[in-house]
C-alpha cells in the first residue's frame, strides 16, 4: 500500500498528489512515469512523475479526471491509500544522458499543453538545477484551466502563457507563440520539447518541422503493464513500432504517426464512458445519456 | 475389475456449460478414483517416468502412497522436488514428459501422473497439509527477480536450505504466466495458484510486489549496495512478436499478452473489474501454441465466434493435445495451412478483416518441421471484428542491458549453464524462458531448481 501524504485541487479536473513510493523516489529521473492502481479489482493507469523528493521517498503525481479510475482517484484524501504504485517505468528523457558541455550548447524551447505541464515541470526544473535556463509557452483552453504556471516561472528563464479564447495571456494556441518567438523576435531554439494532448503535440510538431527545430514529444497511448510485455502502447515512430512504455514515452515529434496514435487512444471509449457515468448516476442511472435528471 | 490398459476418466464440465463459464474444466480425481487410477502403476524397479519429469518426483514412490491412500505421504514426497504441484499437476504437458515415457503407455493408456499429482496437491490444500518446512537459518541473502514458476521454485528451494531469499515482480501479483496468462479455466487464481504461492511465502520467502528491476532498482545495486549474496534471474520472455504485415497497429488488434493479461491478472471478464475489455464478435486468433489456445478460448467465453489460423497442419500445432481437443469440443474453428497477410481496416482504423493466403507443406527446414509455402492466387478475406497475435514471445532486453558483465545470445537470451544456472557474471544466475525463450512452466521450473543447486554449491565454497 501506498501513502498519500498531500491532495492538492490545482483546477477544474487536475488534482495533484503526494505518495509515498520510495522504490519510485529513489530513481525517478525527468521524463519518466509510474502506474497507479487503486483497490484490488482496479485498472492499472500511466501517470507522470511530475516531481520527486528522493530523501523522503516521495513521487509528486498530477492526474486530470478523464474516466472512471481517475474519478475515483480525485475522491481520494491525504492519508489514504494507492493498492499498487510501480516505477520509475520509461526512459528518462534525453537531456538526463547529455553532458552539461553538451547542455549549454543547446537553446531549448519547452511546449506544455494543458495538463502536459506536470511532465514538462520536472524536466525544466532539471534543466535549472543545473544552471541551464530553457524557454517555457504554457497554453490552456481558458485561465482556469493553466496549471503549474508559478512553479515553471520559478525555474525557466521566459515563460509564455497562451490561452484559446484569450481569457489571460495571448489568445491563440501555442504554435502561434512559437512561430512569434522565431519569425518576429529572431530566437533561435536547437531543441523543442512538446508535451500535451496528442493533437497539440502533431501540431507543435508540424509547425517546428516547419521552423527546422528538432522535436521531441511525450506519448500517451492505452498502457496496461507498462513494462513492454503487452504491445498495447504501441505506435509506429518513422515506419517502425515501438512501445511506448519501454522505447519512450519520448519520441523524435518528426517521425510520429499520430493519427494513427489518436485513433488507438479511441479504443475503449464507449466502455470508459459507460463506467464513468455508472459511476457517476450509482443508483440513480437508467442507462440514458446521463444528461437529464 | 476395471481394464487396466485405460486410465480412470476424470470429469470435466460439459462443454457446452464450460464455454459460457471461466470456471476450471477438468473437476480432477475423487479419493476413490485416485486410489483406483493409482493401483495401475506398476511401481517399476527403473521407473522412466520419473527421468521424463523435468524436475525428477519419485513419481512411482508417492503413486505408492496414494494406492495405500496416504495422501500426506504423497505430498511430502512430491514437495521434495515440485514447489507447484497443483499448477503442475494442470499444466505440464505429460504427454511428452512423466507420461510419455510410461511403461503402461506401450500397449495402454499412461497411468495419469499429472492428473495424480493434482489430486494429491489438492488434496493437501482442502486439508490444509504444508508439506515443505524451511531449513535453519544460514545468514545468506539471496534475491530471485521475477514470481514466475523459475522464481519461485529458487527460492523455495533456497529457503528449504536455509537462505533469506527476496523476490523481486514487477507486477501488482506474484505468479507470472500463472497469473497473467493461463487463463482461470485452465488454472484457478484465488483456489490454486494463490495458495501454492502462500505455500513459497511460508517457507520464509519474502516477495515485493512493484518493484521493476531495471528501472526501481538494478541487479548491481543488489549485489553492491543491498547485500544480497546472489541474485537469481527468473524474469520470464514477456515481448510479444508481431507479424510486421500492414494493418497490425489497427484497433481491435492485441498480442495474446495484451488480451490474457486483461482478462486474466486484471479479471476484465469480471462486470466489477475496472479494465476494460473488448471480446469482439468474430475474433481471428493468429498462432497455434498453448497461448493461441488459451486466448482462443477466453475469446469464446467472452461470447465470440472464434477461428485459429495457424500456417502448418494439424500434426504440427505446438499447443498440449489436450488443449487442442477441449478447444475442438467447446467450438473453436481450426482454418489450418493459412496464413493472415494483412489486416483490413475501416476510415476509423478499426479492424473489418483479414487477407488470408492459404500453404501447403514442403520439405523440412532446419527445425525439421516441413516448411509452409504459399499457394499463389490463393487469397481471401476473412471477416472479423478483432484479431489476437499469438506468435510467441522473447526476453525482455531490460535486465540485460541495464546489468554490468551479463551476456545474451543473438536472441536476446541470457547466457547461462543449463546445469547449474550460472551466467557470465560472478553470482548471478539465471533459468526459465529468460534463457530459453518461450518455453514450459515445468521446464522454468526445473531450470529454477538446477539454479538454486548452482547458488547453494557457489556460496557454500565461497
Amino acid at each position: 500500500m501506498y501513502k498519500i501524504t498531500r491532495v492538492e485541487h490545482l483546477v477544474d479536473k487536475d488534482w495533484l498528489m503526494d505518495v509515498e513510493a520510495p522504490y519510485v523516489a529513489r530513481k525517478a529521473e525527468p521524463g519518466q512515469f509510474m502506474i497507479a492502481k487503486l483497490g484490488e479489482l482496479g485498472e492499472r493507469i500511466p501517470l507522470t512523475i511530475a516531481d520527486y523528493d528522493r530523501e523522503k521517498g516521495t513521487i509528486t503525481i498530477v492526474f486530470q479526471v478523464i474516466g472512471a479510475s481517475t474519478e475515483k482517484f480525485s475522491h481520494l484524501k491525504a492519508g489514504d491509500y494507492f493498492t499498487d504504485i510501480v516505477g520509475p517505468l520509461g526512459r528518462p528523457s534525453e537531456l538526463v544522458e547529455m553532458t552539461k558541455e553538451e547542455l549549454e550548447k543547446e537553446s531549448i524551447i519547452f511546449i506544455a499543453g494543458g495538463v502536459g505541464a506536470a511532465p514538462v515541470y520536472p524536466q525544466v526544473k532539471w534543466l535549472h538545477e543545473r544552471g541551464i535556463e530553457a524557454d517555457v509557452i504554457l497554453g490552456a483552453r481558458n485561465k482556469d484551466l493553466l496549471i503549474m504556471e508559478e512553479d515553471l516561472r520559478k525555474v525557466a528563464k521566459n515563460v509564455y502563457v497562451t490561452t484559446d479564447d484569450g481569457s489571460y495571456g495571448d489568445k491563440g494556441v501555442v504554435t502561434d507563440v512559437l512561430k512569434r518567438l522565431v519569425n518576429e523576435e529572431g530566437k533561435k531554439y536547437t531543441r523543442c520539447i512538446a508535451i500535451g494532448p496528442v493533437i497539440m503535440m502533431k501540431f507543435a510538431a508540424l509547425t517546428t518541422k516547419e521552423l527546422g527545430i528538432p522535436t521531441i514529444v511525450s506519448m500517451n497511448p492505452i498502457m496496461i503493464d507498462g513494462t513492454g510485455m503487452c504491445g498495447a502502447c504501441r505506435l509506429v515512430v518513422g515506419d517502425q513500432v515501438k512501445f511506448a512504455c519501454v522505447d519512450g514515452p519520448e519520441f523524435d515529434g518528426h517521425l510520429v504517426d499520430f493519427n494513427l496514435a489518436m485513433k488507438r487512444q479511441q479504443t475503449y471509449k464507449t466502455e470508459e464512458g459507460k463506467a464513468l457515468l455508472e459511476l457517476l448516476e450509482a443508483e440513480k442511472s437508467h442507462g440514458g445519456c446521463g444528461n437529464c435528471n | 475389475m476395471a481394464d487396466m490398459m485405460k486410465r480412470v476418466p476424470v470429469a470435466e464440465q460439459e462443454p457446452k456449460v464450460r464455454a459460457k463459464n471461466f470456471e476450471e474444466v477438468c473437476l480432477g480425481y475423487t479419493e476413490k478414483e485416485a486410489m483406483e487410477e493409482a493401483v495401475r502403476c506398476l511401481n517399476c524397479r527403473n521407473p522412466k517416468c520419473v527421468v521424463g519429469c523435468p524436475v525428477s518426483i519419485q513419481i512411482n514412490e508417492f503413486i505408492h502412497e496414494v494406492k495405500e491412500g496416504n495422501f500426506e505421504k504423497a505430498a511430502e514426497i512430491i514437495a521434495r522436488s515440485s514447489a507447484l504441484p497443483a499448477v503442475c499437476g494442470r499444466v505440464c504437458p505429460q504427454e511428452t514428459q512423466c507420461e510419455g515415457v510410461c511403461i503402461r503407455g506401450i500397449k495402454g493408456e499412461p497411468v495419469a501422473i499429472g492428473k495424480l499429482e493434482r489430486f494429491v496437491a489438492d488434496w493437501a490444500r482442502e486439508h490444509g497439509f504444508q508439506a515443505a518446512k524451511a531449513g535453519e537459518p544460514n545468514g545468506k541473502k539471496v534475491a530471485v527477480i521475477g514470481a514466475g514458476p523459475a522464481g519461485l521454485t529458487c527460492a523455495g528451494d533456497l529457503a528449504k536450505l536455509g537462505y533469506d531469499v527476496t523476490i523481486f515482480e514487477a507486477f501488482h501479483e506474484p505468479g507470472g504466466v500463472l497469473q497473467y496468462g493461463i487463463p482461470e479455466f485452465r488454472l484457478p487464481k484465488t483456489k490454486v495458484v494463490g495458495p501454492e504461492i502462500e505455500n513459497v511465502r511460508k517457507l520464509g520467502v519474502k516477495i515485493l510486489t512493484n518493484v521493476f528491476v531495471g528501472r526501481s532498482i538494478t541487479v548491481d545495486e543488489l549485489l553492491n549496495e543491498e547485500g544480497f549474496d546472489a541474485v537469481f534471474l527468473g524474469t520470464g520472455a514477456g515481448l510479444p512478436k508481431f507479424m510486421n504485415i500492414p494493418g497490425e497497429s489497427a484497433n481491435g488488434v492485441f498480442s495474446a499478452n495484451e488480451f490474457l493479461t486483461r482478462n486474466n491478472l486484471m479479471k476484465a471478464y469480471l462486470p466489477e473489474s475496472d479494465t476494460p475489455m473488448r471480446a469482439g464478435k468474430k475474433v481471428v486468433v493468429v498462432g497455434g501454441g498453448n497461448v493461441a489456445m488459451d486466448a482462443a478460448r477466453t475469446a469464446l467465453r467472452l461470447g465470440a465466434e472464434v477461428h485459429v489460423v495457424y500456417r502448418r497442419s494439424e500434426e504440427e500445432l505446438p499447443a498440449r493435445k489436450e488443449e487442442v481437443h477441449h478447444a475442438k469440443e467447446e467450438g473453436i474453428i481450426f482454418d489450418l495451412l493459412q496464413n493472415p497477410v494483412e489486416i483490413l481496416v475501416d476510415e476509423n482504423d478499426w479492424v473489418t478483416g483479414v487477407k488470408i493466403v492459404k500453404m501447403e507443406l514442403g520439405e523440412p527446414d532446419s527445425s525439421g518441421r516441413r516448411r509452409p509455402i504459399e499457394i499463389p492466387n490463393s487469397e481471401y478475406v476473412m471477416e472479423c471484428d478483432t484479431v489476437i497475435m499469438s506468435l510467441g514471445t522473447s526476453p525482455n532486453p531490460l535486465i540485460s542491458s541495464t546489468t554490468k558483465g551479463l551476456d545474451t545470445d543473438r536472441r536476446g537470451c541470457i547466457i547461462a549453464k543449463e546445469e547449474n544456472g550460472e551466467t557470465t557474471k560472478t553470482a548471478v544466475y539465471a533459468g526459465g524462458d529468460a534463457v530459453t525463450g518461450a518455453a514450459t512452466v515445468i521446464l522454468a521450473m526445473g531450470a529454477g531448481k538446477a539454479a538454486a543447486k548452482g547458488i547453494h554449491e557457489y556460496l557454500s565454497n565461497r
